[in-house]
C-alpha cells in the first residue's frame, strides 16, 4: 500500500469572498464574547466550495427533498456553518451577532428544526456519518440523485462511530456520499500526532473501501476539483481536507489557546479584524 | 414474542413503503421474507450499534420509519448517546425492538441482561418506553407504533409466555388495561410480570384477599389517570416489575402517587431487582426466584403487606 505524504498546505492568499466569510464568523464571536472560532475557520473554504459551487439547494425552501445535504458533523465549528448560511440567505446576517445568547437560534451547536439549513443536531463527535449514511441509503430507495456530505474533524474521528460508519458505506457502495475530513491536525488538547496518531490516514480510508482525495483545504480550485463529482463510482468519496486550524488570522493560527475562547476582549476583537483587513493581508 | 413482534414488522412493511427493517447481527435466516421480498429496505449491519442507530435517524429524516432489532442490553446501553442526540433530540419515528428484555438471557450473565433498559430510555425527552406482556399483545403494540411520531422502545421478552392480554380489551400506547378489578389490593405490572400477578392474584383470592391486576405495557408516557382510577379505593398497590427498582415502573408510580395523591396515598410496595448486577446464571425463573418476583412470592409478600395494615 502507497503512503500518501501529508499535504503542507501552501494555499493560494485568501480572497476577498474567504475574507469576507471570516469576518462573518468575527461578527459572531463579537456578539457572544466566545464560541469556537479557529475550528471554524479551517473550514472556510470546504463550506463555501460547496455551498458555492458544488451543492443543489434552495435557501428558501431548507427542506427541499431533492436537494444535496451538507451535515457538520464536527458541530463545534457551527461559526463557519453559519457564516455560510447566513451569506446564502438561510436567515438574516444579523442573526449571527445573538450567537449564544439567551433566546437565539444559533447555540454553539447546531440544531436540526432551529437553524434553516442544518441538516442534523450535532456536538457530540462521531454521528454525523452514520446519519449521512441514512440520508445517502433513503435517496438511493427514493431514487434522487441528492449527493449527501459529511464533514468531519480529524480529533473527531478518533470515535469508532466514524469507523463502523467508513465500513456500512463501502459495504452499501454509497457514491453519493462524501466525507470531507477537515484535517487541521490539531486537537483540544494537542497536536493530533501526539494525542491519536491518525497516520496514514489516507490509507486508512483506502482501506475502508473510500476512494480517497487528499487537496489542499484552502485551495478553492483543488476543492472544487475534489468535490464536483464523485471521485469513482461505486465507491464512496473522502476527501482530507489538509487546513490550518485558525486559518486566515495569524496570530490564531495553530493557537491552542485559541480552541474554545470564552473571554473574547474588545482588544482580541479589534486585532481578529485587523488580520481581516485586506491592507494587513497585503503587508 | 419476537416472531410476533417481527411479523407485525413485516405486514406493516408490505403495506406501508415507509417502513424499513435494520437487524444487527441476528440469527441466521431471521426476517428472510421480508429481506427476499422487500430487499431494498432490509437491512443486516453487522455488530455496529452506533452506526445502525444513526443510519436509522438519517433514514427517518427523509421519510422513513426504522424498525431496528437486536439484543436488549446492546441496542440500550451501546448506543445511548446515539440514542438520545440522533433519535431523542430530533424526535425522530425509529422504532427500538429489544429481544431478550429482562433476565431472559439468565444463562450468559449481566452483559447480556437488560435490568435497566426502561429508566434509561424513560429519562430521554420525546422516548415512549414500552414492555408487552406476551404475544398478541406485542403485536397489537407493533401495529400501534407505525404513526407515533417520536422514538419508541419496545421490550420484548422471552416468547413462549402464557397469553394473558384479551384481544376485546383494545390497545393504546400510553393506556393501562384493567385484567383484573382491584379489592384490597391492585398488581400494578409490566412485561411478563403481569401474568405473574395475575397467578399471585388467583392465589391471594384463595386466602380470601382480593386483588386487582392492572397491565402498565406503557412506561412512558404514564397512563396516570387510569393508575389513579385503579388504586382508588385499594388499600395498598403493589407494582411488580423484571427491572431494577431505580427508575422503572415502582419509580413511575411513588412519583404520581406523591405528585398527586400525597398523604391520601394507599399503601405501596415495589418489588423488582434491587441495585446489583445479577450474580447467577440458570434460567430467567430461577432468577426471579433470586429477587422475590415469582408468583408465590408476590403474593406472600402482598399478603405480609396487606396483614400489617389490618394489625
Amino acid at each position: 500500500m502507497q503512503t500518501v505524504p501529508m499535504l503542507n498546505p501552501v494555499s493560494p492568499p485568501l480572497d476577498a469572498r474567504s475574507r469576507a466569510l471570516r469576518k462573518l464568523c468575527v461578527e459572531a464571536i463579537d456578539g457572544a464574547g466566545r464560541g469556537h472560532l479557529p475550528s471554524a475557520l479551517s473550514l472556510i473554504e470546504v463550506l463555501r466550495v460547496l455551498y458555492d459551487d458544488v451543492m443543489r439547494y434552495r435557501a428558501a425552501e431548507p427542506m427541499w427533498l431533492e436537494r444535496d445535504r451538507c451535515i457538520l458533523s464536527k458541530g463545534h465549528g457551527c461559526l463557519g456553518l453559519y457564516a455560510i448560511l447566513a451569506d446564502k440567505g438561510y436567515f438574516s446576517r444579523d442573526l449571527l451577532r445573538t450567537y449564544c445568547s439567551d433566546d437565539t437560534i444559533l447555540g454553539g451547536h447546531p440544531e436540526r428544526g432551529k437553524v434553516p439549513g442544518a441538516e442534523a443536531s450535532t456536538g457530540a463527535l462521531g454521528h454525523g456519518l452514520a446519519i449521512g449514511i441514512g440520508m445517502a441509503i433513503a435517496a438511493r430507495i427514493q431514487k434522487r440523485d441528492s449527493r449527501t456530505f459529511v464533514i468531519t474533524g480529524d480529533g473527531e474521528i478518533n470515535e469508532g462511530s466514524i469507523w463502523e460508519g467508513a465500513m456500512a458505506a463501502s459495504k452499501h457502495r454509497l457514491d453519493n456520499l462524501t466525507v470531507i475530513v477537515d484535517r487541521n491536525k490539531l486537537q483540544s488538547y494537542g497536536r493530533t500526532v501526539d494525542v491519536q496518531d491518525l497516520e496514514p490516514l489516507t490509507d486508512k480510508w483506502r482501506a475502508f473501501g473510500f476512494a480517497v482525495a487528499d487537496v489542499d483545504g484552502h485551495d478553492v480550485e483543488a476543492l472544487r476539483g475534489a468535490l464536483k463529482q464523485p471521485l469513482q463510482a461505486g465507491k464512496p468519496t473522502c476527501v482530507i481536507a489538509h487546513t490550518i486550524k485558525g486559518k486566515g488570522i495569524p496570530h490564531i493560527e495553530n493557537n491552542a489557546e485559541w480552541h474554545h475562547r470564552s473571554k473574547v476582549t474588545a482588544d482580541d476583537l479589534s486585532k481578529l479584524y485587523a488580520a481581516l483587513n485586506p491592507a494587513t493581508e497585503a503587508a | 414474542m419476537r416472531k410476533s413482534a417481527l411479523d407485525a414488522v413485516y405486514d406493516l412493511a408490505k403495506k406501508d413503503p415507509r417502513v424499513v427493517f435494520i437487524g444487527s447481527d441476528l440469527g441466521a435466516g431471521a426476517m428472510d421474507k421480508f429481506r427476499k421480498e422487500m430487499p431494498d429496505r432490509f437491512f443486516m449491519e453487522g455488530v455496529a450499534e452506533q452506526n445502525i442507530i444513526g443510519m436509522a435517524a438519517g433514514l427517518a429524516m427523509d421519510g422513513f420509519i426504522p424498525y431496528v432489532n437486536t439484543i436488549a442490553t446492546f441496542l440500550t446501553r451501546r448506543c445511548y448517546e446515539q440514542i438520545a442526540v440522533d433519535l431523542c433530540m430530533h424526535n425522530l419515528p425509529v422504532r427500538l425492538i429489544a429481544t431478550g428484555g429482562g433476565m431472559v438471557y439468565a444463562p450468559l450473565g449481566p452483559t447480556h441482561i437488560a435490568i435497566e433498559d426502561m429508566a434509561i430510555l424513560r429519562a430521554l425527552p420525546n422516548m415512549t418506553v414500552t414492555a408487552p406482556t406476551d404475544a398478541p399483545e406485542a403485536t397489537r403494540l407493533v401495529n400501534a407504533t407505525l404513526d407515533v411520531p417520536g422514538p419508541v422502545y419496545v421490550r420484548l421478552a422471552k416468547g413462549g409466555d402464557p397469553v394473558v392480554s384479551r384481544e376485546s380489551d383494545g390497545f393504546a400506547i400510553g393506556k393501562s388495561i384493567l385484567l383484573r378489578k382491584p379489592q384490597d389490593v391492585l398488581f400494578i405490572a409490566n412485561g411478563v410480570m403481569v401474568n405473574r400477578c395475575l397467578t399471585a392474584s388467583d392465589t391471594l383470592q384463595g386466602r380470601g384477599v382480593g386483588a386487582g391486576v392492572l397491565n402498565v405495557h406503557t412506561l412512558k408516557p404514564l397512563d396516570e389517570e387510569g393508575i389513579l382510577a385503579a388504586a382508588r379505593g385499594a388499600r395498598l398497590v403493589v407494582t411488580v416489575e423484571e427491572h431494577t427498582l431505580m427508575g422503572g415502573l415502582g419509580s413511575a408510580v411513588s412519583e404520581l402517587f406523591m405528585r398527586r395523591l400525597g398523604r391520601i396515598a394507599p399503601q405501596l410496595v415495589t418489588l423488582g431487582i434491587p441495585d446489583v448486577f445479577t450474580e447467577k446464571y440458570g434460567s430467567q425463573d430461577y432468577l426471579l426466584e433470586q429477587y422475590g418476583l415469582q408468583p408465590a412470592q408476590i403474593a406472600n409478600t402482598a399478603a405480609a403487606a396487606i396483614g400489617q395494615l389490618a394489625a
